[in-house]
């Protein structure tokens, strides 16, 4: 037995602070900071306003994702004022000698999916970056977190952040998850049981064996979505999975096998303490569709719409009956039953290679139903290029799915890919606010297959009635 | 960072619980590359009509409400993206408090950083706080940092729970990044002896 068991996040914290004081938030030091077109422009006139310089220039990486269009990258940006942005973010990469991987760079994509596959991200590190689904990032065994544009700043400036500490909260998942049911479904489900606010004000730790059986990207999956449960930060003690994933990666440790020594430590101790514990058990998991216009208004595919007597909560009660209404929804309707007019297949959340090969094996010799526009978005230009070396583009493209350039894309619809008002899409993102796809727009979250099949079919299925997934 | 000491305002209502940044600064608005002007487009898809007029159904636009400072709403407000464009937009709109039942963790940290003060009071509190706004036209709060007190002329008084090092910097106005650069000499100390972390290089 080991004498004060610390949990990963306690290490990871307590090998990060450079200053504490009774009575005051801890100044943390930041490992790797990330920045993208959006939430950085201001952050850099503020450190040109006071005449700051960048502290550690070698430890921030920028890309632009947000606003990039996924159509052809020859052809000039229409949008001025995406493009004027973009172009702050170069020039302020070039001014304070930050490392840009912009729209003509083979490693440019969505940060959360670039960094992790160049290696930046790494166990044991603190990754912040002004965005909420810096989360991803923990799938590494990493604190990761989102932060405002006044901190990108700070981090900028002091490569450091202050930070109240936050607590811990395990959730430990046990059974075995079924086939068809795929690591989105288990983390909505998640969000499902434990609400929107659920994680506030803790650094989740997803323990347990279906998660230690989780491939790295299916993990980054799970810790993209812990901010939609509130969290400030979600986490997966690395293993031989993870380091087995690092090795070769362009920037990895020169020293790699050191530094995988060090990683085998970081796991939470047998017997350390956490703050909250909740089980769940995965044994019994269906495939899951959102119906609401938040990321907890989720149920299996195979239910309907719930009433809004189950509410018990007065506050869900009126929650759920704006949702419906916005989303042209009715108590009762069969989730199979509602019809879709339109698939996204990308984002931080699922715009990986695994996500595209699992799509492409599921569409192979299907054919998009002609009712449904289909868009495949993967995650980087690296992506989309392994993606094209196995063929994946060209099964998808024969299927009828449209195969774009890399970007955030239909997730938050700042490009030119947004939805018409009431259209209706099945989505592999993370937020299904209103407004979020387009003024209007309806979006549903599930997995890439099950956003896969419901292109095919042009309505929600349900994936365990194909053979292939048996 | 302007300095919060007492804010005396007229309250203005938001009934929805699990208010989105996406709500309050839809992505449309988030291309423009300064830190001030987002005030019009605060809750544009709810205030405004497809036409582009106010909508009536919000209950935010009402007369009685207009120049409002203080905004009461429900729990797990600011949920979502990051974007510190959501506390921009409200301050610049004419708000310096937030008051709720509860904050997602982002934009409530964005918020001191901004000169907004978010105050979480009980879901009873909040109701209370609910009915009486409603009833009274023009009704008023004045939000007291310094006294750490919220009270109102008929006769409520709640308490304003932030950390110490919050309200001073509230109280101050301070800038984060300056009371950093004063610990300069231990985040050099911190760098010196981080041997485990080198730098990333390419091979």
């Amino acid at each position: 037995m080991i004498k004060n068991p610390k949990t990963m996040f306690e290490k990871i914290w307590a090998a990060h602070v450079v200053h504490e004081e009774p009575g005051k938030p801890s100044l943390i030091y930041i490992d790797r900071h990330l920045i993208h077109e959006v939430t950085s422009p201001q952050a850099f006139e503020g450190l040109r306003l006071a005449g700051r310089s960048v502290r550690r220039p070698e430890l921030t990486f920028a890309t632009m994702d947000h606003n990039v269009p996924t159509s052809d990258r020859s052809l000039p940006i229409l949008d001025k004022t995406s493009a004027r942005q973009m172009e702050a973010l170069s020039e302020n990469c070039r001014a304070f000698g930050v490392t840009l991987f912009d729209l003509s760079s083979p490693h440019q994509g969505i940060i959360h999916v670039i960094s992790p596959d160049l290696g930046l991200t790494l166990p044991g590190l603190t990754v912040v970056c002004g965005d909420s689904h810096t989360s991803t990032h923990g799938a590494f065994g990493a604190l990761a977190f989102g932060i405002g544009t006044s901190e990108v700043e700070h981090v900028l400036a002091t490569q450091s952040l202050i930070q109240e500490k936050p607590k811990t909260f395990l959730i430990d998942i046990n059974g075995k998850r079924p086939p068809g049911v795929e690591a989105k479904d288990l983390i909505l489900s998640i969000i499902g049981q434990i609400g929107t606010g659920g994680g506030a004000g803790t650094v989740i730790e997803f323990a347990g064996e279906p998660i230690r059986s989780l491939s790295m990207e299916e993990r980054m999956t799970v810790c993209n979505m812990s901010i939609e449960a509130g969290a400030r930060a979600g986490m997966i003690a690395p293993d031989e999975t993870t380091i087995t994933f690092l090795k070769n990666r362009l920037y990895a440790p020169i020293d790699f096998d050191r530094a995988a020594e060090e990683w085998r430590t970081l796991p939470s101790d047998p017997g350390a303490n956490f703050d909250q514990t909740t089980q769940i058990d995965a044994t019994f998991l269906a495939p899951q569709v959102t119906w609401g216009t938040n990321p907890a208004q989720v149920v299996s595919v195979d239910a309907k719409v719930p009433s809004l007597e189950a509410f018990s909560d007065e506050n869900d009660r009126k929650s759920a009956e704006r949702a419906l209404s916005y989303m042209g929804l009715h108590s009762g309707d069969p989730v199979e039953s509602i019809k879709i007019d339109h698939v996204f297949i990308g984002s931080c959340t699922n715009a990986r290679i695994e996500d595209l090969r699992r799509v492409a094996k599921f569409a192979k010799g299907k054919k998009v139903s002609s009712k449904v526009h289909a868009m495949v978005v993967p995650g980087s230009q690296a992506v989309k290029k392994l993606a094209e070396e196995e063929g994946i583009d060209r099964i998808l493209k024969e299927a009828g799915f449209d195969w774009r350039e890399s970007g955030c894309s239909m997730c938050l619809a700042m490009n030119p890919d947004v939805l018409k008002p009431g259209e209706r899409c099945a989505s592999t993102s993370n937020r299904n606010f209103e407004g979020r796809q387009g003024a209007g727009a309806r979006t549903h979250l599930v997995s890439p297959v099950m956003a896969a099949a419901a292109a095919v079919e042009g309505h929600f299925v349900d994936i365990r009635q194909y053979d292939q997934v048996q | 960072m302007k300095p919060f000491k007492v804010e005396e305002g007229i309250v203005t209502l938001l009934d929805l619980p699990n208010v989105d940044t996406d709500q309050i600064i839809p992505k449309q608005f988030l291309k423009r590359i300064e830190r001030s002007g987002f005030g019009p487009f605060l809750f544009f898809d709810w205030r405004f009509t497809k036409e582009g007029t106010l909508n009536p159904d919000f209950e935010m636009n009402a007369e009685r409400y207009q120049g409002a400072s203080i905004l009461v709403t429900r729990a797990n407000f600011g949920c979502g993206s990051s974007r510190e464009h959501a506390p921009w937009s409200l301050l610049d709109y004419g708000f310096r408090c937030i008051i709720a039942p509860s904050f997602a963790d982002i934009f409530y940290n964005n918020c001191f950083k901004n000169g907004i003060l978010p105050v979480q009071l009980s879901e009873t509190e909040i109701e209370t706080l609910f009915n009486r706004v409603r009833e009274t036209s023009g009704y008023t709060l004045r939000v007291d940092l310094e006294q750490e007190k919220i009270t109102s002329d008929d006769g409520l008084c709640f308490e304003v729970k932030v950390t110490p090092f919050q309200r001073t910097c509230l109280l101050k106005g301070l800038d984060d990044i300056s009371l950093t650069v004063a610990h300069e000499d231990k985040i050099k100390e911190f760098e010196a002896n981080q041997m485990r972390v080198p730098p990333p290089l390419l091979k």
